[in-house]
């Protein structure tokens, strides 16, 4: 952890509590039996994390470089937001990609893996990690060939041509279908940018800004009752710590 | 594989502590019997799992779906068709099954509904009416019991849910500002309706205008602090719109968590074993009789575990799943026609009008899974369908349930997806954009049904679940012509635009549509054409209970929570009553 000067941030508090206290259901890896009152762990298996950390977790530099180039024209910078560059949606897709998410952890990986219908939905074999890895690698070796220069050294217009390609399934990618990697990279995106800036995207609430969305808040019974009324109210982030605000 | 070490026997097990395996549970423990309840997922409790620093997180429960069973431990393979091979749903997409105590129900909507008189005998109220009319294709079935016998069931599981809303029959007299199609009542809802935000109030006008009858949707969401039967207590829904696929950090959403469990562990003769998951339930060598289930524990170790009364209550994908892989009933065939375990899968039919205004504000954010307004014209047979060539319907209604924008920013049909138009119209819409719903009826076919898949295998080498599915050529007219009638009301609301998108084949698992799955184990007064009988008990192993949306034959316009409350008391109140007294089959036929 690199902020200190905010005293504990939630991932110390994650591991203090879980060293302390070994007993309770969720921190058990056994079956755990419970009966009578259930302990209570703050924290205890789904405490927030902090995405503050220096440098890329997963992406090189040239990849990190390309995919800020991709995500500064899907979010161009306008009067209505900066860009998904400076919104710090690459940050936030390098740390999905360098947890859980990168490799579908959580999810059935079992062969064999076949295309199946479009009803089947995603079966393909690769892992978001691969997706990237594979579709940057792919989108470079297009963009040498076309233009001699890769995906970021190209002007925003020529960079949404390509885009635009990508996205009609008009270009052929090495190794990845180009729509299905366009998907994946716009998806990722839309998520950085609108999700709380705990991840690492949607800096200074700056989506949410742009919405009217509060974000973190819970309570509406003030306002339930005034329709078709602007609110007007301040979004709030899961913690509201200056870490956020914080740009780099 | 080592064989499991015998554990101690009990009176009950009960699998799966989601809705009905915690009331179960409870009920059983209340009549002083010993109760062990078995769950696959981790113990689940507000103050740790839904607490206000992570509750409102839209990536980490709607987006990586941190509630939602992980497909890693089990899911389901999936197809249209029995001619093409089934693939596995890796991802959840199509309906989001839960995990843990609480299960589904924790990250539930919270629409309460019961189902309407008539849906308990379907098949001969519908001959009765239109004949030779019933398209031919559909495979309805009665229920085996009545709404009479249903109805202090529901009234149980409202006031056990604190459910809010607002009677529109009550012992037969129709009440003012509720829903004139529902069966006659015994009570009121025990919390009066909740508060409405400007879409469900705008929506509500509208329908009046055109003279239909709308009412507050049935919901789970409190509108009051308020205790339960089991002396526990709710407190107020504050509409924050982290609800549908959260869990609440209010107490103010109802599930096992916050209505049962806290009562239930408490009792000195239950205990809940977690990240526990049941591989079977073992039979005697006659058949006849269950013994006790077969769990293994996050170690891969297994036990055995024998009891009195075996009480499956594991959602209807692990219900049909367990029967299967225990041998319980004859695996359904569609070729044949033969045998009952996977027969008669349904859903629901999830149809929708899309609106866009200049000059309305909605404040999308503020809202929660069941706050809402509805009517009911459409639904069922509630409207006349002599000449329609379809029967079945859909409950129409506003439920605004908040509006993250990872997921929520609706834009116009055509809009690009990503550059500066595309962000001009997000901003544009996203505050007064809202939408219709229409929640309709899914009827069973022959080719609609559950089996073990051929190829894929869960951890255990045992395997998956199979879907075969799509829906049935009188679902696809009947959601036309519904969604039609929707788009009327939209169009009388003076939008800028509005798109109805009736639901269309084929089936897929591409995009959300509800978690309203029924059928496989269904119940019935006969056991050539059904599992269990009217209070839940398999037919032929009588110490045996499978209790879930699993036994209904087929979907009505309707959530199904409601009902599978309703069901789990009716199988609480017949062991209790009957089976207790004189163990062994409570209907003979
Ligand atoms: C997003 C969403 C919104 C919904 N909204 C509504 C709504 O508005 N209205 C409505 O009526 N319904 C709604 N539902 C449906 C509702 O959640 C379910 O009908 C309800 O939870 C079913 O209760 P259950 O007890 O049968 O199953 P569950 O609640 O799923 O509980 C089953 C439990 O069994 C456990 N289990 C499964 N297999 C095993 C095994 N082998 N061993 C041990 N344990 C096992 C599971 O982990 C789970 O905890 C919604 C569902 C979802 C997902
Ligand atoms: S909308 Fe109400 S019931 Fe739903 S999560 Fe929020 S406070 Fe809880």
């Amino acid at each position: 952890m690199t902020d200190k000067s905010k005293g504990f941030t939630r991932r110390q508090i994650l591991v203090s509590s879980a060293a302390s206290l070994a007993v309770g259901a969720a921190a058990s890896a056994k079956a755990a039996t419970v009966a009578g009152t259930p302990g209570w762990i703050p924290f205890d298996h789904n405490g927030p994390m902090h995405y503050d950390t220096p440098g890329w977790q997963f992406f090189t530099a040239e990849e990190a470089r390309e995919v800020e180039a991709i995500v500064e024209r899907l979010i161009p910078a306008d009067d209505l937001s900066v860009s998904g560059k400076d919104a710090g949606c690459a940050v936030f897709i390098d740390r999905q990609l360098a947890g859980e998410y990168g490799t579908f952890a959580r999810l059935y990986r079992e062969g064999p893996f076949t295309p199946g219908t479009p009803a089947q939905a995603d079966q393909s074999p690769l892992v978001p990690q691969e997706r990237y890895r594979i579709g940057l690698a792919a989108l470079g070796k297009y963009c040498q060939a076309q233009f001699q220069k890769p995906f970021s050294g190209l002007e925003g217009e020529q960079r949404d041509k390509v885009l635009t390609d990508l996205e009609k399934g008009a270009i052929t990618l090495e190794g990845i279908d180009a729509q299905f990697f366009f998907q994946q990279v716009l998806g990722n995106t839309m998520e950085g940018f609108f999700a709380d800036p705990i991840y690492g995207g949607n800096r200074d609430m700056v989506s949410w800004k742009m919405i009217g969305f509060p974000g973190a808040r819970y309570d509406y019974r003030d306002y339930i009752a005034l329709h078709n009324q602007k609110l007007d109210l301040v979004p709030l982030s899961i913690i509201g710590s200056s870490a956020w605000n914080k740009k780099g | 594989m080592a064989t499991p070490k015998k554990l101690p026997a009990t009176d009950v097990v009960v699998v799966g502590l989601g809705w009905a395996g915690s009331i179960i549970a409870k009920e059983l423990a209340d009549e002083g019997l010993n109760v062990m309840g078995f769950e696959r997922g981790p113990w689940r409790d507000t103050a740790v799992d839904f607490n206000l620093a992570s509750a409102t997180d839209e990536l980490r429960y709607n987006r990586r779906q941190e509630l939602m069973l992980r497909t890693k431990q089990n899911t389901c393979t999936m197809r249209n068709t029995p001619a093409e091979t089934a693939l596995p749903m890796r991802d959840w997409g199509s309906f989001h099954p839960g995990n843990g105590t609480g299960g589904a129900g924790n990250h539930w909507a919270g629409i309460t509904f019961r189902f309407q008189p008539t849906e308990f005998r379907l098949a001969s109220y519908l001959q009765e009416r239109y004949g030779k009319e019933v398209p031919a294709e559909l495979t309805l079935q009665d229920w085996g019991t009545t709404w009479e016998e249903m109805e202090p069931h529901y009234d149980a599981f409202e006031r056990l849910a604190g459910v809010s809303g607002k009677a529109g029959n009550l012992n037969g007299t129709v009440v003012e500002g509720g829903n004139p199609f529902e069966g006659a009542r015994s009570r009121e809802y025990p919390n009066p309706p909740t508060a409405q935000t400007y879409a469900p109030t705008l929506f509500a006008e509208a329908a009046r205008n055109l003279g239909y009858k709308p009412f507050p949707v049935p919901s789970a969401l409190a509108s009051q602090a308020y205790t339960n039967q089991y002396g526990v207590t709710m407190g107020p829904c504050t509409f924050c719109g982290f609800c549908t696929n959260y869990g609440c950090a209010n107490y103010s959403k109802a599930s096992a968590i916050v209505n049962v469990l806290p009562a239930l562990i408490r009792k000195p003769n239950f205990t809940a074993k977690t990240n526990a998951e049941v591989l079977k339930v073992t039979l005697d060598s006659t058949g006849k009789k269950a013994t006790g289930i077969i769990y293994v524990d996050a170690n891969g170790d297994q036990f055995e575990q024998p009891a009195e009364i075996v009480v499956v209550a594991a959602f209807i994908f692990e219900n049909v799943r367990l029967m299967l892989l225990s041998g319980v009933g004859q695996p359904y065939d569609p070729v044949t026609n033969t045998g009952t375990t996977g027969r008669n899968y349904a859903y629901q039919t999830a149809n929708s009008v899309r609106m866009f205004f200049d000059d309305k504000n909605f404040n999308p954010f503020i809202g929660g899974g069941a706050i809402g307004m509805g009517i009911d014209e459409f639904n069922n047979d509630n409207f006349d369908h002599a000449g329609l060539g379809f029967v079945g319907g859909g409950s129409t209604r506003v439920t605004p349930i908040g509006a993250a924008p990872i997921d929520s920013r609706p834009v116009p049909p055509g809009t690009p997806a990503w550059g500066s138009q595309w962000k001009k119209a997000t901003v544009e819409n996203y505050a007064s954009s809202m939408s219709i719903g229409c929640e309709a009826s899914s009827y069973s076919k022959r080719t609609n049904y559950l089996s073990l898949d051929p190829n894929y295998t869960d951890p255990h080498g045992r395997p998956l679940l199979r879907i075969t599915f799509d829906f049935p050529e009188n679902d696809l007219r009947m959601a036309e012509y519904c969604t039609n009638k929707v788009a009327e009301i939209a169009k009388s609301m003076n939008p800028r635009a509005f798109f109805p998108s009736p639901r269309k084949g084929p089936w897929a698992n591409t995009s959300y549509q509800s978690s309203h799955i029924v059928g496989g184990f269904i119940m019935g007064a006969d056991p050539k054409n059904s599992s269990v009988n009217k209070h839940l008990q398999v037919w032929g192993v009588p110490n045996l209970f499978v209790v879930g949306s699993s036994a209904f034959p087929q979907n009505p316009g309707y959530n199904p929570t409601g009902t599978v409350g309703a069901l789990a008391f009716k199988a609480a109140d017949a062991i209790r009553r009957l089976y207790l007294k004189r163990p062994g089959e409570m209907i003979s036929v």
